[in-house]
């Protein structure tokens, strides 16, 4: 018989070993964006990553870093990644490089680099883009059904270099924008669309965000006091949202569906730089982000409010740290 | 002393970049070079006549009351100010909007009286608000270009406000307003243009030190 672990003995994880993992647990919802949306994400991810690393590697160097340690710990790759994913695909390739600025410099380098940093660079960059491209930012290419065609059309992987503007009428809005217009024009919203018989790219993503976070999950990587109490703080809210005025507010399970929920639950709050580290600071921390995610997705001019909502709350993370640290046996 | 004066005021205590006083009109109306600029005349305006009205009386004003006695003065002169710009160009008076009257507020035109003003005789105190007023100006003037460049794709936007409708074709057009970089416009727009332009200047200042 093996003996089981001793909790009190951590495993050796190296940060190169957490950061292969976190990939691996990004890459199924990859697979369900190319499998909908081609492969250009795929090439925006070579050269969006590519041009993220050199970003560091210039900024380390006049900083007077050293620079192989620093790219190793992945932290710009990981960034670039979340950022590009964040963005429609068929972004021009000049506003992903300004949003990967935005991340890695001025958000990252700026403030002192790596440890350094209040705010998450990823939604720094993600919130760039949407306050200065809100069109370019909210059109999505349609995608109607899984194909696998899209795996072997090479052609896209590279075709952000020919597309300079957005082609209309192979856009679509998000469910999410799809609600803001039908409220804005006054109609109920139950006459839009059905949440069920829409089962569409967006959700099928979520769920493949929250398979990965769970794998996550079980590696030890994240624990569940951020994803959980993000997640059940929008369940908890739109219900009472929902409750008083249907016509109005869509059910929990909507909100849970789409957006960046599951991607901001798992991937994007867990960040340990700009997050709370005290395990009830990262419950407040997971509670607010998701009542003000609620707040501006209901009554606010923007579809999806995460990104502003975890860049509020880094804000508070030192307030939230003071008041949750936890009392050292035998001190008063 | 006329030419250390002059250096102080466009380079070495620089009131936007280096005494960082007068930010609320230099974050909050450098949309566009117009803008900038038409602020900037009307501060300078102001500093010099404030300066120069303050400087004679220096020695009857008691020690006690002195920041009432400034504000009053320099708070008649700015609603000079207000009600000629009114009165000269609308739209413009429009586009700046409470900026106007807050020159009273604006600690760099308080800031002068105080230091220099009230310390030195009429002329000197003239060269010091002419010379600090267009520091401000200049700081002012490549905020807004940067600004409207960045975030609008023009130069030299809504010119013809301050010298008449003949002249809208100075208005530059340099890429379409539909990519304009939005943020470049917006206040956090503001704070990281003159961060950068104070990284700038610190550079020069750290290089020419070595």
């Amino acid at each position: 018989m093996t003996p089981l672990d001793s909790p009190a003995i951590k495993k050796n994880m190296s940060i190169s070993l957490i950061m292969f993992t976190v990939t691996l647990a990004l890459i199924p919802a990859l697979i369900a964006q190319i499998g909908f949306f081609g492969l250009q994400i795929l090439g925006n991810l070579i050269i969006g990553i590519s041009f993220a690393l050199i970003l560091e590697a210039v900024c380390l160097k006049l900083r007077h870093y050293p620079i192989k340690p620093f790219l190793k710990d992945g932290s710009a790759f990981l960034t670039a990644w979340l950022l590009i994913i964040s963005i429609p695909s068929s972004t021009p390739i000049w506003v992903m490089l300004v949003g990967l600025f935005f991340s890695i410099v001025i958000s990252k380098h700026a403030y002192g680099g790596i440890g350094s940093n209040p705010f998450n660079p990823a939604m720094i960059g993600y919130a760039v883009l949407l306050i200065s491209f809100p069109k370019i930012m909210t059109n999505w290419p349609s995608a109607e059904y899984f194909d696998f065609n899209n795996f072997l059309n090479f052609s896209q992987l590279f075709s952000m270099f020919v597309s300079i503007d957005i082609l209309d009428g192979i856009v679509s809005a998000t469910p999410l924008d799809k609600i803001k217009t039908a409220l804005f024009l006054g109609e109920p919203i139950n006459n839009s669309f059905s949440i069920f018989d829409q089962f569409n790219a967006y959700q099928i993503m979520s769920i493949f965000y929250l398979i990965g976070g769970l794998y996550l999950m079980i590696k030890k990587i994240i624990t569940w006091h951020l994803p959980v109490s993000l997640i059940f703080s929008i369940f908890v809210f739109s219900f009472i949202l929902n409750q008083i005025n249907p016509d109005v507010f869509m059910p929990s399970l909507f909100h849970l569906m789409n957006g960046a929920t599951f991607l901001a639950a798992f991937f994007i709050i867990t960040d340990p730089v700009s997050g709370p580290t005290t395990l009830n600071g990262k419950i407040i921390f997971g509670v607010m982000v998701g009542l003000i995610t609620v707040i501006i997705r209901n009554f606010g001019g923007y579809p999806d409010g995460i990104a502003f909502a975890v860049i509020f709350m880094n804000i508070f993370v030192p307030l939230i740290e003071k008041f949750t640290q936890p009392k050292v046996f035998g001190y008063e | 002393m006329i030419k250390d004066q002059f250096h102080d005021g466009m380079w070495k205590q620089n009131a936007g970049l280096i005494q960082l006083l007068g930010l609320c009109p230099t974050l909050a109306v450098t949309v566009n070079i117009t803008n900038g600029f038409a602020l900037g005349v009307a501060t300078i305006f102001v500093m010099i006549l404030s300066n120069i009205s303050i400087s004679p009386i220096r020695q009857f004003v008691p020690e006690a009351a002195r920041v009432p006695i400034f504000i009053l003065v320099i708070a008649g002169l700015v609603t000079i100010v207000d009600l000629s710009i009114n009165a000269l160009s609308k739209p413009l008076y429009d586009a700046l909007g409470i900026f106007i009257p807050l020159i009273v507020t604006n600690c760099i035109v308080l800031a002068r009286v105080e230091a220099f003003a009230s310390k030195n005789p009429v002329l000197p105190s003239f060269y010091d608000g002419l010379f600090m007023g267009l520091g401000l100006t200049l700081v002012l003037i490549i905020l807004g270009a940067m600004r409207e460049m960045i975030g609008n794709g023009t130069l030299f936007q809504n010119l013809h406000f301050l010298i008449g409708d003949d002249y809208k074709f100075l208005t530059i057009q340099l890429f379409n307003s539909d990519h304009g970089f939005l943020l470049a416009a917006l206040p956090p727009g503001a704070f990281i243009a003159l961060s950068s332009l104070i990284l700038f200047v610190n550079w020069i200042n750290q290089k020419q030190k070595k």
